[in-house]
């Protein structure tokens, strides 16, 4: 096939034979594609700052101002978490749930109204930047977010317009899933609220735990729920807090910019810059602590169990420890505050530390099971989703000890805010532990989304691969090294104080870019423009679900399902 | 062992967590290859409660060692006990110090108190070695106290500046740091290796 033919037709791709669940998946994949592509961009621009002003360096001195700079740090976070990785696991999980579960999604409506939502406001929390450069960083710590002395007051407004919208897609998403969960159709027709509760919270692991340990029969043989979906039924429960919070917090920073605007001047002493500050990392701290590690356990899970097509080792000591990390995700917000001084000591030692210390427990313990349900199925295929696992569980494996090792009050003194924290824990945790878990799901699930699609090229999978493994472990260690070298993670460098650290990490956070160049045109060449454009075509075949004969409405208005 | 200033830690931390990153990778490789192999044998089994008990001493133990082996712990746990041998207030607002002195000179393993109070955002406060690492650094948010208690034990000069971002307005139109005060603390009267003479 010609590149021209390849390039507007695809393989095999007719997004004609999709129905409406695999559009509206596929919909949030390829925007949470897109928003990764401006994200790694961002990211880029920012390294080649942090290098500095020495011959050579591409970048045009108007990013060396720091409005400019620290309005793109604003939006990277955003961008990233919200509009791209939020976007790829709701996508994912919106065909998962439906999927694994063997009922229809709740709503399709409601699934395409996540997307759109999220998308429209992470591009206005964007213009915000882009346009108003409103630049308080996604802590807003107080009072900065209403600091109308250095910041447009409209550019906030539009800003927390458009995290408020984020906020209110996360809704969305999470009433969907819980809906289709909880309605008793299908497989669940005979199940209790009751059941599924108790199962969703990994209740029944632990009692079948404690009924072995007790010589008595299982509690049940069957869960009501498949694994992979406790996971998500209890990672989202941390998505709904964190979407609290940070709506709540939009409020408070909203209803000041507003009263700025009309002439009021309020005082923002009002409001405890501490307390606020304990509340904001309460939240913020159940994405990254809370949703991420949950979800990405049961990913694991998920992904050993589909590779492999065994059961998962000690299924019931991985539920109930899902139910654990509910717990503990809970309470180990004061680790982003051991630097706070007026923070009470206790609450730094018992959350800060032996709490978040219990993350290295459960975090191993996912890993671990993963581990020896492949080990038990060998000898297994290298194939492209085993990669990536693998690539996953190396992220996780670097980033979590990392963590742990940062929060502690001796170790914390000497690296708070530092390049170590953005680069040894919180880059190589996303983007090599959760992208290459995503990536994973990515290969596993594209012939069932995209009813056998040949993939383009398995060279360029692998090109991908390998750029993005090693590209975003240099990248996360090179920033490592310059932040033990005392460069702080939110700070304008211009001069390259810290080279020739960010240089490598340039070098490595350029084959990230590429690698994502890459990926891209592999998906291209494999759905075609025309396949791409016509997933965002309404659907012909309106099906809900996947892989089931009798098809059942859940949501009151048929019109939902399109 | 006692680190006796953060470089000493931060060298010592450098090299554990590289060995850990480059044991850990190679042992995903390893696990990975054999993957693929059907005659692969476990080199050796770890049983499940060992492995979780590995899990416990490493989290627990982690905080053990640093409680003991890093000097500031304990004194900043302890520090509202401890008379330090000098006070020294500070004040910040507008993105602009309000300093005791242009300098502040401290003697070897004299203990010293930063008392930092912001008056409108939340700011860093952070002392940097020439070479750029950092010595120490803490949060200063308005309307609670901010202060850290600090031990010299090597002689040095420190440039100051705030850690924590509080705006664009930190800078110039160039990104100079407006903030940073340069050779803000002396110390001297230590042994070339640290602590008194």
């Amino acid at each position: 096939m010609s590149f021209t033919k390849n390039l507007i037709e695809g393989t095999n791709f007719d997004h004609k034979s999709l129905n409406a669940l695999q559009k509206v998946t596929l919909r949030s994949v390829v925007m949470s594609f897109l928003f990764y592509g401006l994200v790694a961009l961002e990211g880029m621009i920012m390294r080649m700052v942090e290098v500095g002003r020495v011959p050579g360096n591409p970048v045009p001195e108007q990013f060396f101002h720091p409005d400019h700079f620290f309005s793109i740090m604003t939006v990277h976070p955003i961008v990233g978490i919200f509009g791209s990785t939020y976007q790829l696991v709701f996508g994912a999980f919106l065909f998962l749930v439906p999927y694994l579960t063997k009922k229809p999604l709740y709503s399709v409506k409601l699934a395409n109204w996540t997307w759109l939502l999220i998308t429209l406001g992470t591009a206005l929390a964007w213009m915000a930047a882009f346009v108003w450069q409103y630049a308080p960083l996604y802590t807003l710590y107080w009072p900065l977010p209403a600091d109308t002395s250095q910041f447009s007051a409209i550019g906030g407004v539009v800003f927390i317009i458009g995290v408020a919208l984020i906020m209110f897609g996360t809704f969305g998403f999470i009433y969907n899933i819980y809906a289709t969960i909880f309605a008793r159709v299908g497989v669940h027709k005979d199940k209790t609220m009751k059941e599924l509760l108790i199962s969703g919270f990994g209740i029944d692991g632990l009692l079948n735990l404690m009924n072995k340990l007790r010589g008595k029969p299982p509690y049940t043989k069957e869960p009501a729920l498949a694994l992979p979906v406790v996971a998500i039924f209890r990672g989202t429960v941390d998505t709904f807090l964190d979407a609290v919070v940070i709506l709540g917090a939009g409020i408070l920073v909203l209803v000041f910019l507003l009263a700025d605007l009309s002439g009021a001047s309020w005082d923002v002493s009002a409001i405890d810059a501490l307390l606020y500050k304990n509340f904001f990392w309460w939240g913020l701290d159940l994405v990254a602590d809370g949703l991420v590690l949950i979800y990405v356990a049961g990913s694991w899970y998920l992904l050993a169990t589909l590779i492999t097509g065994q059961k998962l080792f000690m299924e019931n000591v991985a539920r109930a420890a899902l139910m654990l990390e509910l717990l503990v995700s809970w309470m180990v917000w004061s680790h982003h505050l051991l630097g706070d001084q007026g923070q009470p000591e206790m609450m730094k030692l018992i959350s800060g530390e032996m709490v978040t210390a219990f993350e290295l427990l459960t975090q191993g313990l996912a890993l671990f099971i993963t581990l020896v349900t492949l080990w038990k199925a060998r000898p297994l295929k290298m194939t492209m989703e085993l990669k990536y696992l693998l690539g996953g569980l190396i992220g996780f494996g670097l980033a979590v000890p990392a963590a742990i090792i940062q929060a502690d009050m001796g170790m914390n003194r000497v690296l708070h805010n530092t390049q170590w924290i953005i680069g040894a824990h919180v880059h190589i945790a996303l983007i090599v532990g959760l992208y290459m878990t995503l990536y994973s799901a990515v290969y596993v699930l594209w012939p069932i989304v995209t009813n056998n699609t040949k993939l383009y090229s398995h060279k360029l999978s692998n090109t991908h691969y390998w750029l993005h493994l090693i590209g975003g472990i240099g990248m996360g260690a090179f920033m490592g090294m310059a932040g033990l070298d005392g460069m702080l993670r939110r700070h304008l460098y211009v001069d390259g104080q810290f080279n020739p650290d960010m240089i490598f990490a340039a070098i490595c956070g350029s084959m990230l870019l590429i690698a994502w160049f890459v990926f891209l045109y592999n998906i291209v060449m494999s759905v075609g423009i025309k396949g791409l454009i016509g997933i965002f075509l309404p659907a012909e075949d309106k099906t809900a679900s996947y892989g089931i004969e009798d098809e059942i409405e859940p949501a009151d208005d048929p019109a939902f399902a399109n | 062992m006692t680190f006796t200033n953060s470089a000493q830690l931060l060298a010592f931390h450098w090299v554990a967590y590289s060995i850990y990153a480059a044991m850990i990778i190679s042992i995903v490789a390893w696990f990975g290859y054999n993957l693929t192999r059907k005659d692969a044998k476990s080199v050796f089994r770890i049983p499940f409660y060992w492995y979780m008990a590995f899990l416990v001493a490493g989290g627990v133990g982690h905080h053990i060692f640093t409680y003991n082996t890093i000097p500031w712990v304990s004194e900043d746990i302890d520090r509202h006990n401890i008379k330090p041998d000098a006070v020294y207030n500070i004040e910040v607002k507008n993105h602009k110090w309000k300093l005791p002195t242009k300098q502040i000179v401290i003697q070897c393993e004299e203990r010293v108190l930063f008392n930092v109070k912001s008056h409108d955002l939340t700011y860093g406060f952070g002392l940097f070695r020439q070479d750029g690492s950092m010595v120490m650094q803490m949060q200063v948010n308005p309307g609670t106290p901010n202060d850290i208690l600090w031990t010299f034990n090597h002689n040095g000069v420190f440039n100051m500046t705030s850690t924590e971002y509080s705006g664009p307005h930190q800078y110039s139109e160039d990104g100079e740091d407006l903030m940073e005060v340069k050779n803000f603390v002396k110390v001297t009267g230590c042994k070339e290796g640290g602590l008194k003479k």
